[in-house]
């Protein structure tokens, strides 16, 4: 395919086609992603998505790791949802030992993931802004985002790869000032967010650079087996909060935003409600939040009965999954894990064809990729 | 050659200062004076222009809820010192593969050609002015165009795919961003009736009004084309950083990329002193005159070269503003939007303005309503004359072009957006029925 890609053809006009290789050190492929394309002018006409820079073999590491010692791979894996990933697996790895978790630590689990889809959906909304060419939309979603960060430094210790959860529950209960500081920092972002779609949502340049820039029609959305914003801008209802509740998601009440037309204009409108939904969550959660101990009964050495299970969770990506089969031993015999941000990216092909060079870049962006996720 | 030599002439009072009869009138006046000026002009463009650098980053920062630059100096005000001696001390690199000949020669055929144009830029009244060239106008168009060619063999010569595309773009965007540059001055040009940098601003000191009030519709597309011709955001497609990395200085490095950096702010610079001296009025701002006749010459000239920097100050200021804002307009949107927009609303302009200034003319010269009069050789609008003009800029110019634009472009990709998508969607979704490969 590469080589293909490489060799160049004549043209009409004698003209050459042209292979550009972008990244894997481009500024705007969202880390080490490198994408070989085949331009006729400035339309692609053809490209090939070469990923693995980031391959660690967490699949295999986690072989060789007792069940606790995998989580904070979970973290390092879509890097700027740490929480999510944690909550993929151990909720898997309860799945397996069937373990009851107690109630607030559930709802607590609601409300960090929610927050931690916010920061997701932020640097997701910075990041494609800028490649776009609006910077400075970058360092205001960077200023909410640090609100974020900041309570989870107080909580957690860490601010990226912050390692949340435990499996059985919670290490700790959380801090005394927690929910003053979450709803506080609920309280500004609405406003923050309309500050950004004032920035965006009616701008020319915006519009004509998103509207009718890599059109996915449902059916095709699908067939690749999306999921996440980019399979809901295509208008495809399927959310796995709302499809298979897990954790405490049955107990709130929100809504799944959905596009119509899966152009990219619609993914960046979809994120912005994803958002406000977020905020609905957490404020639900928090008034709800049970008292209770906040960590289940686990025994010190993990060692689930023979037999497998797959979880899935509605990571800021897509649907998260781990699959995970016990042998009766202290580490897994097998662990996959479904990276959604890896499925979405099989889409930029279908995506892409067709634009120019400068849509391409703003098609990576709105897929939403993290390459620590996509190479594993 | 005695009228070149004019040009160059020496003011009063830098004659009194050498004494009754300078040993040598020749060479005090047609040498030494003129290159004072250059260095004095050159020494604070360039000074302005790392000052320029060092407020495009406050700017951004106060846009964008920081600080900017802190640590060089209070307020960071040293900064553009300790960032040019860096790239002076910089390696100075020169890819392998580049042709190291263009590679040399390309950052300062862009620098010199911004240069250049500095010399017949009206900076003030009288001696202020390095050369009052009688086609000025002319001149600065011609010559800042040449600047391109300096990134075209950057983009060439580095030879690297990303500077070549920069490069192509740049070239593209800069010849179809001059035709609208040179047509949204024409209209300005039908008032002032000369070429003259100097001769404008005296046109609009005797018209009364600066020409924005006459060429709403000119002094837009100028604006507009500025941005495209200068590579500024929302068109700094050349340099995009997204999509081409750096565009086409991709490759370089040190003083080389400095060069460029400095060519890109001083076209800025002279871009937005055409705007201030065909728009703005130039140096002049009312009571000039009395500050002429009541506090002597010298003053006279130094408020009006402080009256030019505060315009085009403002300018830049937006210039700035508008990079921080907007977001990047994509290659063929922006060519779209010069070739099916500026170009024909500059054009529509040019007649219009010709159709109102010929209708204003006295019945003799063949007009209608005789708001024009003809005093001490030049054609003056009266004071209905001058109402005419600005009524008929904002409210018949303007919405009519408006009109017949969005008439010619009513079906352009672009313009309808809406429609445009549901298009695109429709035909998609057959293809994908009809198993089609999706690619357009």
């Amino acid at each position: 395919m590469q080589e293909e890609i490489t060799k160049p053809r004549e043209t009409l006009l004698d003209a050459e086609e042209m292979a550009l290789n972008m990244g894997p050190q481009h500024p705007s492929t969202h880390g080490v992603l490198r994408v070989l394309l085949k331009l006729d002018g400035e339309t692609v006409i053809d490209l090939d998505c070469d990923i693995g820079f980031l391959h660690r073999g967490v699949e295999k590491i986690a072989e060789q790791d007792t069940y606790a010692m995998i989580t904070p791979y979970w973290d390092r894996l879509d890097y700027v949802a740490a929480v999510s990933g944690d909550l993929c697996y151990v909720e898997g790895v309860e799945k397996l030992l069937q373990v009851e978790v107690p109630r607030r630590a559930e709802y607590l689990r609601v409300i960090l993931t929610e927050l931690q889809r916010i920061a997701s959906h932020l640097l997701w909304l910075g990041t494609h802004a800028i490649d776009i060419g609006a910077v400075t939309v970058l360092l205001y979603c960077f200023r909410e985002r640090e609100e974020i960060l900041k309570i989870f430094e107080d909580f957690i210790g860490a601010r990226l790869t912050a390692h949340a959860f435990r499996i059985g529950g919670l290490w700790w209960d959380v801090y005394p000032e927690f929910e003053t500081r979450v709803r506080d920092f609920l309280k500004i972002i609405p406003d923050r967010i309309t500050e950004y779609e004032t920035l965006l949502n009616t701008n020319r340049i915006w519009l004509s650079r998103t509207v009718g820039i890599g059109v996915l029609p449902a059916e095709e959305a699908i067939n690749l087996s999306l999921t996440g914003p980019v399979l809901r801008g295509s208008g495809v209802n399927y959310d796995v909060r709302k499809a298979q509740p897990y954790s405490a998601y049955a107990d709130f009440d929100f809504e799944v935003p959905l596009g119509e037309n899966g152009d990219t204009y619609d993914r960046y409108l979809i994120r912005m409600e994803e958002m406000r939904q977020s905020v609905r969550i957490i404020e639900q959660a928090l008034d709800g939040l049970p008292e209770g101990p906040v960590m289940a009964k686990v025994p010190k050495v993990i060692k689930p009965p023979v037999g497998e299970i797959y979880h899935s969770i509605e990571a800021p990506k897509g649907e998260l999954g781990v699959y995970l089969v016990s042998d009766g031993t202290g580490k897994p015999y097998r662990m996959r894990i479904r990276p959604p941000a890896y499925i979405n990216l099989q889409s930029l092909k279908r995506m892409a064809i067709g634009h120019l060079v400068a849509d391409v870049v703003a098609i990576i962006g709105t897929i939403d990729i993290v390459l620590g996720e996509v190479d594993r | 050659m005695p009228e070149i030599l004019a040009l160059l002439i020496a003011p009063d009072w830098v004659r009194s200062l050498t004494g009754e009869r300078p040993p040598n009138v020749f060479w005090a006046e047609y040498i030494v004076w003129p290159l004072i000026q250059i260095v004095i002009v050159l020494f604070v463009v360039l000074t302005v222009v790392a000052y320029l650098v060092y407020f495009e980053r406050k700017i951004s920062a106060f846009i964008q809820a920081r600080l900017g630059p802190m640590r060089v100096g209070p307020w960071g005000i040293l900064q553009p010192a300790a960032d040019g001696l860096k790239l002076l001390l910089k390696e100075d690199i020169i890819p392998i593969k580049a042709d190291k000949l263009v590679f040399s020669i390309a950052p300062i055929i862009s620098v010199v050609s911004t240069l250049v144009v500095l010399a017949v830029i009206p900076w003030g009244a009288a001696w202020a002015t390095i050369a009052n060239v009688n086609i000025g106008l002319l001149f600065v168009l011609a010559v800042s165009s040449v600047s391109v060619l300096g990134l075209v063999l950057a983009g060439w010569s580095s030879n690297s795919k990303y500077s070549l595309l920069g490069a192509l773009r740049s070239s593209a965007q800069m010849v179809s961003y001059e035709v609208g540059m040179g047509l949204s001055i024409i209209g300005a040009l039908i008032f002032a009736r000369t070429l003259s940098l100097s001769g404008i601003v005296e046109a609009q000191r005797a018209d009364g009004l600066p020409y924005f009030l006459f060429q709403p519709l000119g002094f837009l597309i100028y604006l507009i084309s500025a941005l495209g011709e200068t590579n500024r955001a929302p068109f700094d497609l050349p340099e995009a950083e997204s999509e081409l990395v750096a565009g086409y200085h991709t490759e370089y490095s040190g003083f080389r990329w400095a060069l460029f950096f400095m060519a890109e702010y001083t076209a800025m610079l002279v871009t937005s002193a055409v705007a201030v001296t065909v728009f703005l009025g130039g140096w002049y701002f009312p009571g000039l005159d009395w500050i002429k006749s009541n506090w002597g010459p010298n003053i006279y000239v130094l408020l009006s070269v402080a009256a030019f920097a505060g315009k085009i100050a403002v300018l830049i200021y937006a210039y700035m503003w508008f990079r921080w804002t907007w977001p990047r307009y994509r290659y063929d949107q922006l060519m779209e939007l010069g070739w099916k927009w500026l170009i024909p609303a500059g054009l529509a302009n040019v007649v219009l303005t010709g159709v109102w200034y010929v209708l204003a003319l006295p019945e003799a010269q063949g007009g209608v309503f005789g708001f024009v009069k003809q005093t001490a050789g030049r054609y003056v609008p009266t004071g209905y004359g001058k109402i005419y003009f600005i009524l008929t800029g904002f409210i018949i110019t303007i919405p009519l072009s408006w009109a017949l634009l969005a008439t010619i472009n009513r079906r352009s990709r672009d313009f309808n957006l809406h429609d445009q998508r549901q298009l695109q969607i429709k035909l998609r979704s057959e293809r994908i029925k009809r198993n089609e490969p999706v690619a357009e």
